[in-house]
């Protein structure tokens, strides 16, 4: 006769272990990653994300790779708890290689993968046990361009551009300004870049070592990581007390 | 077909190498009222006849619509056509809900052909007694398969099962290498004319028959009884049996006039008792 102390096997939380149960949902994010930014151009997607995992306020991890090819057609950015972002990864692994197994001459695109996501996303947020995610999904297939968002509550949607984290209040609205449909490369890259220099800027999550991630109907490239250029020779930063009385 | 000592279970096989239940199965499709399938690049195009077995009552229903991009036609066990088309409509709603897409039929076609399977390696179980013509589409254009009771599934320009089937292969065989480019029109041409030759000599006339298509930009739809009938009659189809392309208007009514005549003697009559 099994006793009420013993934790069942499998994937129930430990309940039955009287007052001291351990808690298995996840309650607060431990290693984060920051904003991703992306955009629609001419041939297909654009996105930015820099290297950096946070451990709360401490910059720990400068060489995270938070963008992924998904696929053949698909490009999946993530910011937020890192951990997660690598399960997700890993169900999205399993989901491709079945979809492979099927050797049939189709194939899951952009919008399949993006609706995947926010069924895993939305599921998971219902049993109070989120994968503390904000996703960025980008992809080309058969000439159409497809960029869409998910949130670690479920909430989806596309646009011509998103940002996750501090790029939803920094980086949209320069986008909102600038964009416009047939962006050369080029163009998207600089506006990007403009995007994420205020973030590095402004958010102090962030790390000045960046890739950017294309993706085209022939694949995807993820560039080398490189840093942005930054000013910080004004003259209010010289001698910045000189107009504060009392301060030293 | 004879009775033998291998018959009785579908996990017992015969020392030739053959499960007979699986092979009784399709025999049930064989008996079943014929259903004909045809495809063109862009368009597929089910028929069936439908008997009904007497006046007082409906015909069976012998085309589903699975999704707006798939349907099906049975033949043969008419129950256990109802209940595989109710799991492939689950299964495409299911995909649709996750993926936000249509699940393309080949992937559908292949989980039917396994569903069928398990039946034929169960000692409790018996196989499907049904044969499913799939007409839908995916990424590659517009695709017709045949699913058998065996587990076995095939891609075919054009088919036709179930009683007399034979005929309108026969017919389909002279045609299909023009279907690919056929029109959507002409392509119901030939279906009409192929259920014909399965009638051997009755009229054919949208009561006893149903038509559905599918294709690029269309939804699966089943044809009204109205449209059939002005086709039939269009297409002349009525008249010879090896009538060619529709003829002009005074050539129609000739045909009208000779299908009247040859219906006096067919339909109901006024009660005189």
């Amino acid at each position: 006769m099994a006793t009420t102390m013993v934790k069942e096997v499998g994937s129930e939380p430990a309940q039955l272990l009287g007052p001291e149960s351990a808690s298995e949902r996840t309650l607060y994010p431990y290693v984060t990653g920051t904003s991703v930014v992306a955009l629609k151009y001419k041939d297909g997607i654009l996105m930015a994300a820099d290297m950096g995992a946070s451990y709360g306020s401490t910059l720990r991890y400068k060489s995270v790779e938070r963008m992924k090819s998904i696929g053949k057609h698909s490009l999946l950015g993530a910011s937020g708890e890192i951990s997660d972002f690598q399960e997700i990864l890993h169900y999205l692994d399993e989901l491709i290689l079945y979809d492979n197994m099927w050797d049939d001459g189709n194939s899951l695109g952009p919008k399949e993968v993006h609706s995947y996501l926010t069924r895993v996303m939305y599921n998971r947020r219902n049993k109070f046990n989120p994968l503390w995610n904000s996703l960025v999904l980008g992809g080309v297939k058969n000439g159409q361009k497809y960029l869409g968002m998910v949130s670690m509550i479920g909430v989806n949607f596309e646009d011509n551009h998103v940002a996750t984290g501090f790029g939803n209040h920094l980086a949209r609205p320069i986008l909102r300004d600038e964009w416009h449909e047939n962006l050369s490369f080029e163009d998207g890259v600089k506006l990007l870049e403009k995007c994420m220099r205020v973030l590095l800027y402004r958010d102090r999550s962030a790390v000045n070592k960046l890739q950017i991630a294309k993706i085209t109907e022939e694949g995807v490239t993820i560039s080398q990581p490189y840093a942005l250029k930054t000013f910080w020779g004004f003259s209010a930063f010289q001698n910045p007390t000189v107009g504060a009385e009392g301060s030293w | 077909m004879f009775r033998n000592q291998y018959d009785t279970d579908v996990t017992t096989w015969s020392p030739a190498g053959r499960l007979f239940q699986v092979e009784y199965a399709m025999e049930a499709v064989k008996q079943g009222s014929a259903a004909i399938g045809l495809r063109s690049r862009a368009h597929v195009v089910l028929a069936c006849v439908n008997k009904a077995n007497s006046e007082l009552s409906s015909h069976q229903k012998k085309i589903f619509k699975v999704d707006d991009h798939i349907g099906l036609a049975i033949a043969g066990l008419t129950a256990d056509g109802r209940v595989l088309s109710r799991y492939m409509r689950s299964e495409c709603i299911n995909y649709s809900f996750t993926y936000e897409s249509p699940l393309p039929v080949g992937r559908l076609v292949v989980q039917l052909a396994d569903k069928a399977q398990v039946c034929t390696q169960r000692s409790w179980k018996r196989p499907y007694g049904v044969g499913l013509l799939v007409a839908g589409l995916d990424e590659s254009g517009a695709h017709l398969y045949y699913n058998c009771p065996s587990g076995n599934y095939f891609e075919y320009q054009a088919f036709a099962i179930g009683s007399r089937s034979q005929a309108a292969k026969t017919y389909l065989e002279r045609r299909f290498e023009n279907f690919t480019d056929s029109s959507r029109e002409d392509l119901i041409k030939d279906a009409l004319i192929a259920v014909r030759e399965t009638l051997q000599g009755e009229t054919l006339k949208s009561s006893i028959c149903t038509i559905a298509v599918v294709g690029i930009g269309e939804a699966f739809h089943t044809l009204d009884q109205e449209t059939v009938q002005q086709l039939i009659d269009a297409f002349e189809i009525v008249a010879e049996p090896e009538a060619p392309a529709a003829e002009p208007d005074a050539a129609a009514e000739q045909g009208e006039g000779a299908d009247q005549g040859a219906a006096a003697d067919q339909g109901v009559a006024p009660m005189d008792i």
